[in-house]
């Protein structure tokens, strides 16, 4: 017999002006996995913090067990058996596995008794759960599979009944998420409840049972997940049907027109981050770089496009040397020889936030014609600019004059995007495309990317979304550590054996 | 001989000059591992030196004056964590608020009550903190290395020395063997993580500046009811911020807070010492140069030789739950 375990009701929650949540209704059944998808914004991880106890609700009621609560702050809703993993995990970086968990509710004031108890009980709990946590280790010097493992046994300390996953397998590599789901079936037949909050349709179809569609503030449809599919899913998501796959044709590769040679960069601390890498893009195709964030990526991408300096190797462009240790041409020198960068942070690179949507779109060319003349820049040409090019990559709202960071990260990488894809670059090195981009604006910026392959520019295509590597690459290379472990063509290669690679154990 | 009792005398001023800026230090470690900067210290030190000479002076007894010391300087941490914790404002700015303030006010309140600027009236024996001798301290003076130990250093200081003293065992314990020592570190290093435990992040903020308070006002009464028998003008003499480079120097933790007190307040016994001494080779060292050294040294120990110092991850910032 399925009994409710949690149920919302008319839950509604502005923040300002923007209503994040509107007249929720929402049961969850006792012993199930329940996904709550949608896109980024869509108010998901408010919804949970409301649950949570995090934020209040403006109005609505929400009973645990049929018995209505009033949930003030999460202490409120830890002791009715609710617990939270977060996207951001609430973990104190210097403190122990065990001072993380036994925080706030340590059960007496001098350390002593309680802290012998809750050892036993959490070695107990580990070997339930299958979950191989040791207790004395400092945060840092855990991975992040493990630090979420720490997150989850911190919820059965504090005895949850209902575990709120917030977008759980962002950060992890394949094998870490097949622990993690291996953990989360395992929490589920001790008869535990799971609410999992996802953008990613694959593990709404390998783990729930129950899905609910959230949509710009409001639920749009509860399913069972065995009588729907991704693209029905997908649908609901978005308002309209969506491509999951992109169609691109086989690669017309051209010649070589970037070449890397025994890269070696150091980051700002003088770590070396990147060892000795050798990469060859050629025109026309998409080489992917696959790899877990923080293994040299962002450094590699940086040097690459004239922003930190080489350590040793050379880099070429169409043959010509653009950059070695003794010489690095700054970007605005690459822009002229046709390359292009996307940086992987939009927000603090690629854009200045408190600018608006125009001036940004015009960024780096302002001081050209025909946004510029003799130093005194042209409002009216710039508007009508911006204007068309809003038009023709579909940035909402289409308000030139708008503050940038008023806009949805999908808009903003629009508004990176147009710019530099207006030049027409030969070479283009992009990071993190479609990180906190809703689905939409992914298949649109997909399409442009291949669109530009097509044109026969070369791209190299940075990114953490195994998915996204797989659909767009012609080739893909695996980095881990700071060296390229692994160079693959796309057809010939599975995302388990993407995934080794980039665990580093193949 | 007198190599040794020269020694005893640097060693016994050493703990003395110290005292100030060990409280100092220890309450700023409570202020600082629970996220909140306090560059206040020196203010509220001078206030607590202020009204610890006026209350001792109106009530005539010492203790009544520290212990309105204690709510003065508990009173500003509140107003500190008033601005900076509950408002939000820059923590910095705050402070700097405050220690203008006192500055002013010191003066000001002096020279209406007492109508000398910036002076308190001169304390009876009966009115303020004096030396204590430990017992059998004249009995054992005699007695070789003991005698010199226990009746040249350790005997005879005021009793905010031995307090000092005391006060940082018992902040080590606080800080790192009770409940509410690890919600204080936590909620300087991730206040997210302390508020989605249930606690009340800004609660546990203003507890640290309460305890800072408390601290803090021993070493202000130090200063005006014990080793001197008023309070002047700016007596507090930049100690609060010797105090806070001790504690950073100190890496936030209590043992090395108090190393870095004492290497300060030795350098200070030396200096004093050394004043028209002649040394060999060198002659005299002038005055105003042999001053500068404890300053000088705060400099380059700060430039160059603390290593990694890991500030509380959340200093500095203020909570904001909602976006």
């Amino acid at each position: 017999m399925v009994s409710p375990i949690l149920q919302l009701t008319n839950i509604s929650k502005s923040f300002g002006h923007v209503q994040a949540n509107k007249n929720i209704n929402l049961t969850i059944n006792k012993g199930t996995i329940h996904g709550i998808i949608g896109e980024n914004g869509a108010g998901k991880s408010t919804l949970m913090s409301i649950v949570y106890g995090l934020y209040q609700a403006d109005s609505g009621t929400i009973k645990v067990n049929e018995k209505e609560i009033k949930l003030k702050s999460p202490r409120d809703s830890i002791e009715n058996g609710i617990g939270m993993v977060h996207q951001h995990f609430m973990l104190v970086e210097n403190f122990t596995v065990l001072e993380n968990i036994v925080l706030g509710f340590e059960g007496e004031v001098v350390f002593g008794k309680n802290l012998e108890k809750a050892k036993i009980d959490l070695k107990n709990l580990c070997e339930t759960y299958n979950l191989n946590v040791d207790l004395d280790s400092v945060i840092s010097d855990l991975s992040v599979g493990f630090r979420q493992r720490v997150e989850i046994l911190k919820s059965l300390y504090r005895g949850a009944e209902v575990f709120i996953l917030d977008e759980p397998t962002g950060v992890l590599t394949p094998q870490e998420v097949d622990e993690l789901f291996k953990i989360l079936r395992s929490l589920k037949e001790e008869g535990k409840t799971i609410v999992l909050i996802t953008h990613k349709l694959n593990e709404i179809m390998d783990l729930t049972s129950e899905v609910s569609v959230m949509r710009q503030g409001e639920i749009v449809g509860h399913t069972k997940t065995e009588t729907t599919n991704r693209e029905k899913l997908a649908e609901m998501m978005v308002g309209r049907s969506v491509l999951l796959r992109i169609n691109k044709s086989k690669t017309k590769r051209g010649d070589v027109a970037f070449r890397v040679e025994n890269l070696t960069v150091k980051d700002d601390l003088d770590v070396t981050r990147v060892k000795n890498i050798n990469l060859e893009i050629h025109a026309g195709e998409i080489l992917g770089l696959a790899g877990v964030t923080g293994n040299g990526q962002t450094e590699l991408l940086e040097a690459l496009s004239g922003i930190r300096k080489v350590e040793s190797g050379e880099i070429f462009l169409n043959g010509e040397k653009i950059s070695d240790s003794s010489e690095l041409l700054n970007p605005r020198e690459l822009k002229e020889k046709g390359l292009a960068h996307i940086p992987e942070d939009r927000q603090r690179m690629g854009l200045v936030t408190d600018f608006k949507a125009s001036e940004n779109l015009i960024f780096g060319y302002h001081d050209q014609e025909p946004y510029s003349k003799s130093s005194i820049m042209n409002e009216n040409k710039i508007l009508d600019y911006s204007k068309r090019v809003m038009e023709e990559y579909d940035v909402r709202p289409r308000s030139p004059h708008l503050m940038t960071s008023n806009f949805s990260g999908g808009n903003q990488q629009k508004l990176i995007l147009s710019r530099e894809l207006n030049e027409n670059p030969k070479i283009l090195l992009i990071g993190q495309p479609t990180r906190g981009v809703d689905i939409g604006a992914i298949e649109f910026i997909h399409q442009r990317l291949i669109d530009m392959r097509d044109k026969g520019a070369a791209i190299l295509l940075v990114s953490v979304e195994l998915e996204e590597i797989l659909s767009l690459s012609d080739r893909i290379a695996v980095m881990f550590d700071g060296m390229i472990v692994g160079e693959r063509v796309n057809e010939d290669v599975t995302d388990r054996e993407l995934g080794l690679l980039m665990a580093g154990v193949a | 001989m007198e190599f040794l009792s020269d020694l005893a005398s640097i060693t016994n001023s050493t703990l003395r000059i110290s005292t100030p800026l060990v409280f100092a230090a220890m309450a700023g470690i409570f202020a600082e591992r629970s996220g909140v900067i306090d560059f206040s210290l020196e203010g509220k030190m001078l206030m607590a030196a202020f009204v610890a000479a006026v209350g001792s002076y109106f009530f005539g007894n010492p203790w009544a004056g520290l212990l309105m010391a204690i709510i003065a300087c508990v009173s500003l941490s509140m107003l500190h964590g008033f601005a900076s914790v509950t408002h939000k404002g820059d923590q910095v700015v705050s402070c700097v608020a405050i220690n203008i303030l006192i500055i002013g006010l010191t003066t000001a309140l002096a020279a209406a009550w007492f109508g000398q600027a910036g002076l308190t009236p001169t304390l009876t024996d009966d009115q303020r903190f004096l030396e204590i001798t430990l017992p059998f301290a004249d009995a054992l003076r005699e007695v070789p290395i003991i005698g010199l130990i226990y009746s040249d250093i350790l005997s005879g200081h005021y009793i905010f020395v031995y307090l000092a003293y005391l006060s940082v065992p018992i902040v080590y314990w606080i800080v790192f063997k009770t409940s509410f020592g690890l919600r204080v570190r936590a909620v300087g290093e991730n206040p997210s993580a302390v508020d989605t435990a249930g606690i009340n992040v800004f609660a546990m903020r203003y507890k640290a500046l309460a305890i800072n308070g408390v601290l803090i006002a021993f070493a202000g009464a130090h200063l005006s009811t014990a080793v001197n028998a008023n309070f002047f003008r700016e007596m507090s003499a930049g100690r609060g911020y010797l105090a806070l480079a001790a504690m950073i120097f100190g890496k936030w933790h209590p043992k090395t807070a108090l190393l870095a007190c004492l290497l300060f307040g030795f350098t200070d016994a030396l200096q004093i010492r050394l004043q028209g001494v002649e040394l060999p080779a060198i002659g005299t060292i002038p005055v105003q140069l042999i001053q500068a050294v404890p300053y000088v040294l705060t400099v380059v120990l700060l430039a160059g030789f603390v290593g990694k110092a890991i500030a509380p991850r959340a200093i500095g910032q203020p909570y904001i739950k909602e976006r």
